[in-house]
């Protein structure tokens, strides 16, 4: 489970381009969760995601997962922890690696690495059976590079990868965002069987109100460093885009301008 | 060409293949810049050459330059991981260091090896010209050297290091520490380039200051020559690629030397690596167009 508490950033203090992201942004995650993440650009999405991540450091407040502070530790210390698909395809794999290796790599995530062999038969066995899943023919390619394969092909795989070791938090930056409609279908549809089958806490981040209200249990919605809505259970149940649109009027006094929110 | 200058060219092209592997780990694997190299190869040879010229063991004395070669490499990877200097400038400024350190080590421009024991000397088995048994121990070494390398490759902790090179930000999600694999890849590369560096002092009666000038130039030359012959993301065939691309690249400037109707002399030797390996550039290019015309 993950606690974000009254995080604080700034970037560039004291300067012309001074920004503050993150304005005593809070966040509490029970396991098991599924929490969609949205706000328009500069609501500070991307900053507070980096900020679980270890990515980006705060000026203050702390982040726990499952009780233990983690604010201060690099991103490979948390990663033991933190489960993470980014938001462009290429960045989440490494291209001229295959995709058993890219595979392995993930499987091994947070664990001590030895000089044992990296790419096991045993290990493969396992890759086939999830890559089966995605219905795509790539547990026959296990070998290929996988910069062979398509944003969407490596995007999946990239989400299957984030599954193959248990996580106290997955984080989706705005996954679907690089693909094609029907792609993005696919990814999310594929997103949805694996936090399910895997009861995996998750935080999505997503640029769509229309799909940050389809999947998960809850909805949070961010403006300018700090949740302005939280939306779950009965109130979020069968919400539609306009009612969204209006709860955020209300609570801000102000319309949302944002097209790709509405749009999206 | 002299049957001579052939086991010469061999016997060079495999210590410089011991160098093209150092300069795969940096250059390709790891995706860092490795001046140091013109640095650790003289190191390397340096230190060898002082030690046994001191009467240490010529075996031991390999071992020394080596790691102490590789600790060198480590210090640029550290400039760049702590200090976070640009990979290039780290590189370039052990690379300045060293020339100094190397002076040190020698207290002199240079250290002779002439009646002193060396590993060759050494393993000589009796029977053999001593120019041919040089390469061919060198051969041993090259291919333990280079399925060492495949196997290291292959396990975790390779793994992760190539990770790094490829895409450090998702490495570093998967829980690698890029600095720890950095700061590895430059010691083990720079290791190999050092070993060269005290094989080549040794056969080729000493070390020198001026001995690393262009060595760089030399890995690169074999990496980019080895991979427009054997083109292959594989590393398994990368490392092959390389040696081959070395000794290809010795012979040729042997030819080259060789050849009296060209005039050619030793102070033409970058000229002709410069068209040596645009030659090896272009031909993937030329290739392509062939192809394409025919198609």
């Amino acid at each position: 489970m993950l606690s974000a508490q009254n995080l604080h950033l700034t970037f560039n203090p004291g300067t012309p381009i001074e920004t503050q992201a993150l304005r005593g942004m809070s966040l509490d995650i029970p396991a098991g969760q599924f929490v969609t993440v949205i706000g328009s650009n500069g609501a500070g999405k991307s900053t507070f995601l980096n900020a679980i991540s270890g990515e980006q450091g705060v000026d203050s407040g702390a982040v726990l997962i499952d009780g233990e502070d983690v604010t201060r530790q690099p991103v490979w210390d948390r990663a033991r922890k933190v489960a993470r698909v980014f938001q462009d395809p290429m960045a989440g794999t490494c291209e001229n690696l295959t995709i058993e290796e890219n595979m392995s790599l993930a499987l091994g995530r947070g664990q001590f690495r030895s000089l044992r062999q990296a790419v096991r038969e045993e290990m493969r066995v396992l890759f086939r059976e999830r890559l089966a899943m995605l219905g795509l023919g790539l547990e026959n390619r296990l070998t290929d590079r996988i910069g062979l394969l398509s944003g969407g092909q490596r995007q999946a795989v990239s989400l299957l990868m984030a599954a193959l070791r248990p996580s106290r938090i997955l984080l989706l930056d705005e996954h679907t965002a690089a693909l094609d409609p029907r792609t993005a279908q696919f990814v999310l549809d594929l997103t949805a069987r694996i936090v399910a089958e895997h009861g995996l806490t998750t935080m999505m981040v997503t640029h769509s109100m229309r799909q940050a209200l389809d999947v998960g249990d809850r909805t949070v919605m961010l403006h300018q460093g700090r949740v302005v809505l939280d939306v779950s259970g009965d109130t979020r149940r069968g919400l539609e885009v306009p009612d969204l649109l209006a709860m955020f009027e209300k609570v801000r006094g102000e319309e949302l301008a944002d097209d790709t929110l509405l749009l999206g | 060409m002299s049957i001579y200058s052939m086991w010469g060219a061999l016997e060079i092209g495999l210590i410089f293949g011991l160098v093209a592997l150092g300069v795969l780990i940096s250059f390709r694997v790891l995706n860092f810049p490795d001046l140091t190299v013109d640095g650790s190869f003289p190191l390397g040879g340096a230190t060898a050459a002082i030690l046994i010229h001191h009467g240490m063991d010529p075996f031991m004395a390999t071992g020394a330059a080596t790691l102490a070669a590789g600790f060198a490499g480590m210090v640029t990877g550290w400039l760049n991981v702590r200090l976070k200097i640009m990979d290039l400038l780290a590189s370039i400024l052990m690379m300045i260091a060293l020339y100094s350190i190397n002076l040190r080590v020698m207290d002199a421009p240079n250290v002779p090896l002439i009646t002193d024991p060396t590993v060759f000397t050494v393993l000589q088995p009796p029977g053999i010209e001593d120019y041919v048994a040089r390469p061919l121990i060198l051969l041993a070494l090259v291919v333990v050297a280079k399925l060492l390398l495949d196997w290291f490759f292959a396990t975790q902790v390779g793994l992760a290091m190539r990770s790094t090179g490829s895409n450090p930000r998702m490495a570093r999600a998967q829980g690698i520490r890029t600095d720890n694999m950095v700061l590895l890849g430059m010691a083990i590369s720079n290791a190999l380039v050092g070993l060269g560096g005290a094989l080549f002092a040794q056969s080729q009666g000493g070390a020198d200051i001026s001995m690393g000038i262009g060595t760089i130039v030399i890995g690169l030359a074999a990496v980019i020559i080895g991979e427009s012959i054997l083109p292959s993301r594989r590393l398994m065939l990368a490392t092959l690629a390389v040696v081959i691309g070395a000794v290809l690249y010795r012979f040729f400037i042997a030819l080259a030397l060789n050849a009296d109707f060209v005039g050619l002399k030793a102070q033409d030797l970058n000229l002709v690596t410069a068209v040596l390996v645009t030659v090896a550039l272009v031909i993937p290019l030329a290739k392509q167009r062939l192809r394409k015309k025919r198609a």
